[in-house]
């Protein structure tokens, strides 16, 4: 199923939701959704920040069964300026305090967390693709 | 998200419920940063908290800092995934988790 939004912060609460319901119908583990949720929140708001340089635009969210894999397929697509999230060096985490940013820790927990994070750009669109066992 | 706020004296009690996420994370920082004044023992207790992302970390780091000025800061009561939230980021080696 597919739930197109408008790219703004508000709307990761319905679309949450959104993919929530289905992860609860593949009886998706407790683990697993809240990491899903994670990921979510980390790309979305990318997309909500970044993707359309301070007008607005939309994000379409599908989300897909993989029986065989036992796992879920989720995609995230916009129509905004070409933008590779992955292509950026992971942050150290050994740093103290006082040394640290947040900068690139939602990306990081994304790639730590998912079993496959892919972006590619296609048709005019950013897509990001995650697929993570349920 | 929720956070419940209980001060006694110098110690104030955060309780934080539902998800922290990029469009709860501001007001959650509104709520809390400004209730750290004369506070020297902040407990937060995340009993209910469902989840954490980036933008709760960001939060996290900055009452942290707060705290190491004027007393101790104290997380309670996490939920494995939020546990491992702070681990994956290295948090876990300048937060007191209990």
């Amino acid at each position: 199923m597919d739930l197109t939004i408008e790219a703004k912060v508000e709307n990761i609460e319905p679309l949450t939701d959104f993919v929530n319901s289905q992860l609860e119908a593949m009886g998706c583990s407790l683990r697993a959704q809240s990491q899903i949720d994670i990921a979510l929140d980390e790309l979305f708001s990318n997309i909500c920040h970044y993707a359309y340089g301070g007008k607005t635009g939309h994000a379409t969210v599908s989300v897909e069964e993989l029986p065989e894999e036992n796992a879920v397929q989720i995609t995230i697509k916009d129509y905004g300026i070409p933008f590779d999230p992955l292509a950026h060096d992971d942050p150290d985490v050994s740093l103290g305090i006082h040394e640290r940013s947040i900068g690139g820790l939602g990306i990081f927990l994304v790639k730590k967390t998912m079993n496959d994070l892919r972006y590619e750009y296609r048709d005019g669109c950013n897509v990001i693709t995650v697929v993570k066992t349920l | 998200m929720e956070v419940l706020l209980n001060k006694d004296g110098g110690t104030l009690v955060a309780s934080i419920s539902g998800r922290i996420n990029t469009a709860t994370a501001p007001q959650f920082e509104k709520e809390l940063i400004p209730a750290l004044d004369g506070v020297e023992e902040l407990i937060l207790d995340m009993t209910d908290l469902l989840y954490i992302s980036s933008a709760g970390l960001r939060v996290i780091l900055t009452a942290q800092k707060v705290m190491a000025r004027q007393g101790n800061m104290v997380l309670r009561n996490l939920k494995p995934e939020v546990y491992e939230v702070f681990e994956m980021t290295g948090f876990v080696d300048f937060l007191t988790i209990e």
